[in-house]
């Protein structure tokens, strides 16, 4: 299958290695990747922080750089989110319906990358290894606007030598939420705080997830608290294979 | 002549639907009190797993939620023709229908007829609208003690305090502090009183009985008002609402418009809903229903005062309508995540939470509670447990954009929101015009800069919008690895230093992924464009631009 990768604007400035992983994963799976150099950004930023009309000429964009394509993935649940949910919604608010329609086109032909792995390619084992003591944090735009459900899941437990170990109250938010991270930094350690101590609990040498920027958000503090875990996007684990070991 | 300038908001200066300072400024206060981070954790952990138990236990709870969510929004939008129904009903069973314009208007019809009866005390059956719009110190005003008769509206009430939930006012407060609160406040108390609950529910029950057998009036909300029958009912688990709604002679109940609903079988779906999102229980103990008066039973003087107070305003705004579907269960507070550490002060409204953050600012004007909209990390969780199916989020987002939208009209110049205004300016201008009730101005209006914000939103659309200028940016962004230090930066100037005070960021990569991919795959795969069948996309930079950055 031919795959648009529309990689975010944020793993494309600060975690490449997101995308080069998925293309190497979707590559390895025997598909084509194609990426449309003149991507830029969703606008879910735009969106979240209450700029609409600035965020529609991103959304216009997204919508003629991907038009043409068959199926598009995103290594991003919030991303897709934004894509999925806000694109037409914006459009129509501000009075372009046709944009919206066009938005709700190529919207129900993007996919985050483990609904395209395993709603369209149907493949669930991805021939990965990576013998790491894993939790997964299922980020809340994947989970509860794209309802992607278990689907990350049932990847990482298809991966040899995993050690996958369920993260407690994993479903609770990690603080995040884009510039409310800045807006309200207080609160969002706090959340930040007992999302750390959950992971910290499980001994896992990595925490997954599949959106950069909530690991961004986990990864960050980790890292301050020198715990000795990383973050890694699911689609690092997936193209991981015995090769890299 | 004259320009329509939208529906009139609840007035300032009388009420509690606003806060003193910006949302994070007061949760920072919040989060720092760890007794407070413990109660509330404690409590809407616990409340939480038992909401979860019991609605798991409906197959269909799904269709029970829309069913709720089709009934508000058919009640919506036929609302004024449901509310002359309610008036007829009521009125035609011997009870009488005021109507207020806002919580001044309220305030005094409530005071009025208290004062005919000659009392001078009241018990009160908690009621958030009355809250709202600051009805106990209007009727201290007026010389008329008002007596809280839910036992954590009396423990808020003795304490001095604020309420902090919406079904749990005293959430915050803790056994031990209850009892300190008895032993200092009730009077007639035993010095030995413990701190078991059971203790103290009885003190507060022998304090309150007195209350409620020489009471003349009562005064309570409404949770629902069957419009076919003119019914009123009054949902609560402590019995105290019926000692209110049954013992005085004369019974004022006070509703928001919205509260109405038309028929008593869609007071059925919301009887299974409201008990099982709130308390987590399968029925709810106490409901109590009258209907206008019965001659020789309970009160004799029936009143029902619709309260508007902003609610108009809420309504003709057709993204944020949902919001008075709200049946107050305050599920989604108790499942959120910035509620769980912040408590309900911090939102400075009666209506805390994420129902607080977009009701508040659409009842007072996004102006007045601008903070409110941004408190919230958009997580979902709110949308998901609400028993009415308001979306929540999407909601938040929307008065975000009416935030930004108003600041833009404001400051002339395309961007956002104006600098936040002269807030103490405008108190100093506080004037008193009624006892208990304050004016504050206005400020003039004139052209303001944009915000700074709106500034770096307008600068990262335009550059966003062109591949050309975002790979430039991004190599201007990689000089931020002059700020690495062993592959983290710890510290970033403001605004992004809210970030770094608690967590690092990453030093960008040598490497975008778009420089990657053509270094990798060479630029003859970069100007790679999906329309087969249009004209070829071919990525040209623009002037300015460079090249993409091999």
């Amino acid at each position: 299958m031919r795959i648009a990768l529309f990689v975010t604007c944020l793993a494309d400035t600060l975690y490449p290695q997101a995308g080069k992983a998925t293309v190497r994963l979707l590559e390895r799976l025997g598909h084509e990747v194609v990426f449309p150099a003149a991507q830029t950004c969703c606008g879910q930023m735009h969106v979240n922080t209450g700029y609409q009309r600035n965020a529609l000429p991103l959304i216009r964009h997204y919508v003629e750089t991907f038009s043409g394509f068959e199926a598009i993935v995103v290594p991003s649940g919030s991303c897709t989110a934004s894509i999925r949910h806000q694109h037409a919604m914006v459009a129509r608010r501000l009075g372009d319906d046709r944009l919206a329609e066009r938005a709700d086109e190529v919207a129900a032909r993007t996919f985050e990358l483990s609904q395209l792995l395993v709603d369209v390619l149907g493949v669930t084992d991805v021939g990965a290894y990576f013998p790491h003591r894993v939790v997964y944090h299922p980020t809340c735009h994947s989970l509860r606007l794209l309802r992607v459900g278990d689907r990350p899941l049932m990847l990482l437990r298809d991966v040899a030598g995993i050690d996958l170990v369920p993260l407690p109250d994993a479903e609770a938010c990690c603080g995040f939420g884009g510039t409310f991270a800045v807006k309200n930094a207080d609160v969002s350690t706090a959340v930040l705080a007992d999302k750390m101590r959950n992971v910290l609990a499980t001994g896992a040498e990595v925490c997954t997830a599949g959106d950069s920027s909530c690991l961004m958000h986990i990864g960050g503090g980790l890292s301050r608290l020198k715990a000795g875990t990383r973050t890694l996007h699911l689609a690092e684990i997936l193209a991981a294979t015995r090769d890299d070991q | 002549m004259s320009t329509f300038l939208g529906m009139p908001t609840a007035p300032r200066g009388i009420g509690h639907l606003r806060g003193d300072e910006p949302f994070p400024v007061a949760a920072r206060r919040a989060l720092a009190d760890s007794q407070l981070r413990r109660n509330l954790s404690k409590a809407t952990t616990t409340i939480r797993a038992k909401r979860a138990r019991v609605v798991a236990e409906l197959p269909d709870w799904e269709e029970l939620r829309e069913a709720g969510r089709a009934i508000k929004a058919k009640t919506l939008a036929g609302l004024d023709g449901y509310l002359e129904q309610l008036e007829r009903e009521v009125s035609a069973r011997g009870g009488t229908v005021h109507w207020a314009r806002d919580a001044i208007e309220a305030n005094q019809i409530v005071t009025e007829l208290v004062r005919s009866t000659g009392a001078t005390e009241v018990v009160k059956v908690k009621s958030i609208a009355t809250d709202e719009m600051g009805l106990n110190d209007a009727l201290a005003e007026a010389g008329i003690q008002a007596v809280e008769t839910d036992l954590a509206e009396l423990i808020v009430q003795l304490g001095h305090d604020r309420p902090s939930h919406i079904l749990v006012p005293a959430i915050h407060r803790n056994r031990a502090e209850i009892r300190d609160i008895f032993l200092r406040e009730m009077g007639d108390v035993d010095p030995a009183l413990t701190d078991v609950p059971a203790a103290l529910a009885e003190a507060a029950r022998l304090h309150l009985r007195r209350k409620f057998l020489s009471a003349k009036v009562g005064i309570s909300g409404v949770n629902f008002a069957v419009a076919e029958t003119g019914t009123l009912c009054v949902v609560e688990s402590e019995g105290n609402g019926r000692m209110c709604l049954t013992l005085p002679n004369t019974l004022i109940s006070v509703m928001g418009i919205e509260k109405v609903i038309p028929t008593w079988a869609d007071l059925g779906v919301f009887l299974q809903l409201l008990p099982r999102s709130s308390t987590g229980e399968r029925m709810n103990p106490y409901t109590s229903m009258w209907t206008g008066v019965t001659p020789g039973d309970g009160p004799q003087q029936v009143h029902l005062v619709l309260l508007d107070n902003g609610r108009t305003a809420a309504l003709a705004d057709s993204v944020g309508r949902p919001a008075l579907s709200c049946i107050r269960c305050s599920a989604c507070l108790n499942v959120c995540p910035v509620y769980e550490r912040v408590g309900g002060h911090a939102y400075g409204s009666i209506y805390p939470g994420p129902i607080g953050a977009i009701l508040s600012p659409m009842l007072t004007g996004v102006e007045d509670n601008a903070s409110l909209p941004y408190a919230s990390s958009l997580c979902g969780a709110c949308y998901d447990v609400c028993p009415v199916k308001i979306d929540i989020p999407s909601i938040l987002v929307h008065m975000r954009a009416r935030h930004v939208e108003a600041g833009r009209a404001e400051s002339g110049v395309p961007g956002g929101p104006r600098a936040p205004r002269a807030s103490k300016a405008r108190r100093e201008l506080r004037v008193q015009w009624a006892p208990g009730v304050e004016w504050v101005p206005r400020m003039p209006r004139v052209p303001k800069m944009p915000s700074p914000e709106a500034v770096t939103m307008a600068a990262a659309s335009w550059v966003m919008s062109s591949p050309g200028r975002f790979a430039a940016a991004q190599r201007a962004g990689q000089l931020g690895r002059l700020l690495g230090r062993r592959g983290v930066i710890g510290r970033l100037p403001p605004p992004l230093s809210g970030w770094t005070r608690a967590r690092d960021a990453p030093v960008p990569p040598r490497e975008t992924f778009r420089q990657w991919w053509r270094r990798e795959r060479g630029p003859g795969s970069v100007s790679e464009s999906g329309s087969a069948a249009g004209p070829g996309r071919t990525f040209e930079p623009e002037s300015g631009g460079s090249d993409d950055g091999a």
